[in-house]
């Protein structure tokens, strides 16, 4: 018998809305509005939108002897980023790697004064949240009495200020923590869409008011898991299970980028995560394939499996795709695919669509041009 | 008078040939058609063959021949204006099928049996 589904604080919203409802890494999230997913897409690009992501693992790490820098070592020993050095009222990118290398997890973790606040994947919580607890000299604290809702969008920041003025000051990547009528918010500059946008943890009894407060701005329109994989997939943005797995090296995910200097091996504080070995001799000496965007020429969207080929005819597959659906704001179809670095941007290739080869053409990712507030 | 198939197509006897569209309620589960891809004129196929691909922004689908008979014509305006799909799915036709009788809709659902069947 299937595991019951989880409902976020917003649920009854996300109806009253008329959102199409489906099962969601043992969640029920709004897939679609009304609106419908292109026209939801377009709006989060043209206004703002606002997305509940409270299916997402929140995770508070406090160090037991008061030392941040305890917990943020410890943070080190699982997470191929430097934890250590992040300044407080700051966020980051990392990710959890298991023994080959390949990538268990990716997520966000921000210095809170005395503790790190992390945000991961819905369907990874469980796992993420077992090993983080068996870290020493930490307390691990799964947030349960919180939604997080992120809006996003060229509108987000100026409806974000008429209810709360000092969130227009933050940075892209700021993390800090803001009173809205007696309600404290945990707020990052952060998202998954290439849009200028918040992440916004809020208390459960507390969540709808404040979604509808921002509903209320005629610049806001609700968004559903939908519009959201087309937005991240357009920002060139991987998806954790799709881009990204435990067979998926970091540098393979082309996610070399969030291992800073530090833990590199000619770092102060190299390697120390698991299958750091791995992981910094591909650094060091790169890979063979790494994540690369592509465009079919033709409307017909490529898929999550599609094969790709060096060649029109014959041959053995280069990679396949690990994204892709059609791009609203590109205006045609778009997609990821680990294939040979070695390949030039607008390098022409095929992907053997129902039994045809269709050329696409490599690209530079992101699709877009990403709107951070840098 | 209008047919409807559990694959949530309609059917339009024209003459002597059945004309093929999708219903409003399959355009709605669909959402957004972004890509069409229409059988080859003069195709010859058999019944339930998958002889129209259909892709929206969340997924790929198809369209099969509700009867068996030849492809008489299609809409390409479709495959350059997806979206049609959406915006008005009983006007939108895929494909001019010929049976060789029209006595094969007879098996097909009248619109208050369609109605029953979507709820």
């Amino acid at each position: 018998m299937a595991e019951e589904l989880r409902r976020t604080g917003l649920y009854d919203l996300h109806v009253a809305q008329g959102a199409r409802m489906v099962p969601f890494a043992g969640w029920e999230m709004p897939v679609q509005y009304p609106m419908g997913v292109m026209a939801e897409h377009l709006h989060t690009r043209d206004k703002a939108g606002l997305f509940d992501v409270s299916h997402m693992g929140q995770v508070l790490v406090h160090p037991l002897d008061g030392d941040l820098d305890s917990a943020g070592a410890a943070l080190e020993t699982v997470i191929a980023a430097a934890v250590l050095g992040l300044p407080e009222g700051r966020q980051r990118y990392g990710l959890f790697t298991n023994d080959r290398g390949g990538i268990l997890d990716d997520l966000m973790f921000a210095n809170r004064g005395d503790h790190y606040l992390l945000v991961v994947n819905a369907a990874c919580a469980e796992q993420d949240i077992a090993f983080l607890q068996g870290l020493s000299g930490v307390e691990v604290t799964p947030v349960t009495d919180r939604g997080l809702i992120a809006l996003q969008g060229p509108k987000a920041a100026e409806v974000l200020a008429r209810l709360l003025p000092a969130a227009a000051e933050m940075r892209f990547m700021d993390s800090r923590s803001l009173d809205w009528n007696g309600v404290d918010l945990w707020l990052s500059r952060s998202g998954y869409t290439g849009e200028d946008g918040f992440e916004i943890s809020v208390p459960n009894d507390c969540l709808a008011t404040f979604a509808q407060a921002l509903l209320d701005h005629d610049e806001v329109a609700p968004i559903g898991l939908g519009a959201r994989d087309s937005l991240r997939l357009e920002a060139g943005m991987p998806l954790y299970g799709h881009d990204m797995t435990g067979d998926v090296t970091p540098s393979a995910a082309g996610l070399g980028w969030a291992i800073s200097k530090a833990r590199r091996a000619d770092g102060a504080r190299k390697g120390g995560f698991p299958g750091a070995a791995t992981v910094l001799a591909e650094l060091a000496d790169g890979v063979s394939h790494t994540r690369r965007g592509l465009r079919p020429e033709g409307r017909a969207p490529i898929r999550e499996g599609v094969q790709i080929f060096a060649e029109a005819e014959g041959g053995v597959p280069i990679g396949d795709v690990s994204s892709g659906s059609f791009g609203p704001s590109v205006g045609g179809p778009i997609a990821m695919a680990r294939i040979p670095v070695d390949l030039a941007d607008g390098a022409t290739v095929f992907a053997e669509l129902r039994g045809k080869r269709m050329p696409v053409t490599v690209t530079a990712l992101p699709f877009i041009t990403p709107s951070y507030k840098r | 008078m209008l047919k409807y198939t559990v694959d949530h197509e309609w059917l339009r006897a024209e003459g002597d040939e059945i004309v093929v569209g999708i219903t409003k309620h399959a355009s709605e589960q669909l959402g957004d058609v972004v890509f069409i891809e229409l059988p080859e004129e003069g195709r010859e196929v058999e019944a339930e063959e998958e002889v129209v691909v259909i892709e929206s922004v969340k997924a790929a689908s198809d369209i099969t021949a509700p009867v068996a008979g030849v492809i008489t014509a299609v809409n390409s305006d479709l495959a350059d204006n997806p979206g049609n799909v959406n915006d008005d799915p009983m006007t939108a036709w895929f494909f001019r099928i010929k049976p060789a009788s029209l006595d094969v809709l007879d098996s097909f659902m009248d619109e208050a049996a369609y109605g029953e069947l979507i709820g």
